[in-house]
């Protein structure tokens, strides 16, 4: 996994609720057994006609919006399936934060085990977010995870929360396989006791 | 010792590391695997030259992609995307050792129905697998949730998850349930109270008298849905009715090992007084048969109402009701039972088990489904079906009209050839109305096995009340 860097890039609104991760990445695109590739396939039903031309009006097909980094989404971001493939299409796409109200927990850590930042932030805070993304492509916010700040194009300075832990694996790239490994020794103890406790399991 | 609720308890007995920050090493009991979300993992064991923990407590199964037609066992009937990924699962599971049921095996099925149907799946235990739906197994009392790939892998490799404890949600539904109504409208009418993320960061116990009356088959269809009110994972004490369901299951434990399992069983239940950081009551008697109008599962109605207007909504709920009714080719003030439907699913982890298959016979004996009706029923499991068949309900639903199929998830999530077309409208037994999930343009009213049996005879939303 990439280490997660402070970055300054451009921010799409997208102020719907409850976008859900069929809306993500449509099923007929979990076909493949590799994990690269799906970006092409992002939103793709709110993206493309069914004859593949783009569909205009959908923000991430507006010219000021093609290279987006962030998402500001509406509340309950990522409801829905457990795909990783929802993560796997907005990273491989270039997105590395979203920001809404509320995500449904699944795709809230599969965006962490993909090297991206889900922002979680109050109604007003998102507000003023969504506002500045809306003003296009100079509307470039730069997202300090170090620190936890988000600035906006006009300088306001909005701090978020995130799990010291999780802060800990983007900043650093880290593996948490790897991490998890280094612990076999409690995983084992745990086994001889549960063996004991619980043999029918 | 400060009260404890049942998930407390089967929280603490699972951990196995837990750092100072509290993020613990849950370990997991039983880790079911699919083919859909767990190629990506394997082949990451792979290429880190790992191998599967304890691949004695993993049991792998293809469900989401398979055929469901009767000819499927010849392998030229599958899509090559679809082989591409049995076969992947069919390699992986030999290779790394896991318990298997292949596509030929009876015992397949969708794989929240095969774990306990084959005792896979106890009281207390830690469950999970690459899938949502994994909440399903809480009708156990065993923590049970979905986990994306990345997990699978994790899970894998060390038999435990990286995990922070969510809080405690109660869920309770008083007194008795009206007839017709069942399990499907109790889950669905409590999304309704609560919303789709009003579940989030929590983990739901399902209490009270309606819940307590439900056999296993409804509170696996209760707790399914769990996820779909945001929650990680929905509960359910085990009492009787449940020690009776795993008893004499290929896996469930046998004799004094049964008895021992027993003993610790018997103590998993909320203690009185335990703390609950959001508590939801509903009146059993208050709730109706219900049904989606819109696009996200909490769009709920009692079948009596009408289509509702986006102004009725406030904040983004606005704009996301006036797409839902745009999508789903609606007019607000329409009654839902003039609405008129051409495609029935009956099936999934949802409602795809003996009983429900039993409540749609109770529809449709003796009768015929309307016509041009597109009928299907898509038993939970190869076990469901031979079920259905020896309890006489197969020749049922093919008197009437409808297609018995082979078992899989088919058109819940429409990635084999199970599909709406574009504009096609279904009554269904799943779980999500999503846009898209059943099909491009498809349009999906989520309902209970018994109103999409009505739906079929009469080719409109219906109330069940009236026909049985
Ligand atoms: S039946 Fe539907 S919800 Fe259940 S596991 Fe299959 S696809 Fe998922």
């Amino acid at each position: 996994m990439n280490k997660f860097e402070t970055f300054t890039g451009i921010a799409a609104p997208m102020p719907l609720v409850n976008i859900d991760t069929d809306m993500i990445i449509p099923k007929v695109f979990l076909k493949s057994i590799a994990r690269t590739g799906f970006g092409k396939n992002l939103f793709d039903e709110m993206r493309f006609n069914r004859d593949g031309t783009e569909i205009e009006d959908f923000v991430l097909n507006k010219p000021q919006y093609r290279s987006s980094q962030i998402l500001i989404a509406g509340d309950n971001f990522g409801c829905g399936s457990s795909r990783e493939h929802a993560p796997w299409a907005l990273e491989d796409f270039g997105i590395k934060v979203i920001v809404s109200t509320s995500f449904a927990d699944i795709f809230f850590n599969n965006c962490f085990k993909n090297g991206m930042l889900p922002i979680v932030l109050p109604q007003e805070q998102v507000d003023i977010l969504m506002k500045d993304a809306e003003k296009g492509e100079n509307a470039r916010m730069t997202v300090d995870l170090e620190a936890q700040e988000i600035t906006t194009s006009d300088g306001d300075v909005i701090s978020f929360d995130v799990d010291a832990f999780k802060k800990h694996c983007l900043l650093n790239g880290l593996d948490d396989i790897g991490l998890t490994l280094e612990k076999a020794d409690s995983i084992k103890s745990f086994e001889d006791q549960a063996a004991q406790a619980r043999p029918w399991v | 010792m400060s009260p404890k609720t049942l998930y407390d308890k089967i929280w603490d007995a699972h951990v196995a590391h837990e750092a100072d920050d509290g993020t613990c090493l849950l370990y997991i009991d039983r880790h079911l695997v699919h083919e859909v979300t767990s190629a990506q993992a394997f082949e990451g064991l792979r290429l880190a030259g790992r191998t599967v923990h304890a691949p004695e407590k993993t049991i792998a199964v293809p469900d989401h992609n398979v055929p469901t037609t009767l000819d499927r066992a010849d392998p030229a009937t599958m899509t090559p995307e679809s082989r591409i990924q049995v076969e992947a699962l069919d390699k992986n599971a030999k290779e790394f050792g896991v318990h298997y049921y292949p596509v030929s095996d009876v015992r397949q099925g969708i794989v929240h129905i095969v774990g306990p149907e084959q005792g896979w799946t106890l009281p207390g235990m830690t469950v999970v697998c690459g899938d949502s739906h994994t909440a399903t197994h809480g009708a156990f009392g065993a923590l049970a949730h979905g986990i994306g790939t990345s997990e699978v892998e994790h899970v894998l490799a060390t038999q435990t998850l990286i995990q922070k404890k969510s809080k405690n949600m109660k869920v309770e539904i008083t007194g008795k349930l009206k007839p017709g109504v069942t399990a499907k409208d109790i889950t669905l009418a409590v999304i309704g109270e609560t919303g789709t993320g009003g579940g989030t960061g929590y983990v739901i116990e399902y209490c009270g008298e309606a819940i307590r009356d439900l056999s296993m088959e409804g509170r696996m269809t209760v707790c399914n849905m769990a996820i779909e009110g945001g929650a990680r994972a929905g509960l359910i004490a085990p009492d009787e009715t449940t020690y009776a369901y795993v008893k004499g299951r290929p896996h469930a434990p046998k004799g004094a090992q049964f008895e021992a399992a027993l003993d610790w069983w018997k103590t998993l239940f909320t203690d009185e007084d335990a703390h609950f950081d959001k508590v939801v009551t509903l009146k059993g008697e208050d709730i109706q048969p219900v049904v989606t109008w819109g696009t996200s599962p909490e769009d709920v109605l009692p079948i009596t109402g009408v289509v509702p207007h986006p102004d009725d909504f406030e904040g983004g709920k606005v704009e996301a009701a006036k797409r839902s009714i745009e999508y789903m080719g609606l007019v607000p003030g329409q009654k839902l039972t003039d609405i008129e439907i051409d495609t029935v699913f009956i099936g999934s982890c949802t409602n795809g088990r003996i009983e429900d298959l039993r409540a749609v016979a109770e529809v449709v004996k003796g009768k015929k489904i309307k016509d041009g009706m597109r009928a299907m029923i898509v038993p939970g499991s190869g076990l469901v079906r031979a079920q259905a068949e020896e309890e006489g309900l197969a020749e049922i639903f093919e008197a009437a009209g409808f297609e018995w199929r082979m078992a899989g998830c088919s058109m819940c999530l429409a990635m084999n050839p199970d599909q709406l077309s574009e504009g096609e409208r279904c009554a269904a037994t799943s779980n999500r109305n999503f846009e898209g999930r059943q099909g491009y343009k498809g349009r999906t009213h989520l309902v209970s096995p018994g109103m999409a049996a009505a739906a079929a005879l009469t080719g409109k939303l219906t109330d069940v009340r009236e026909l049985v």
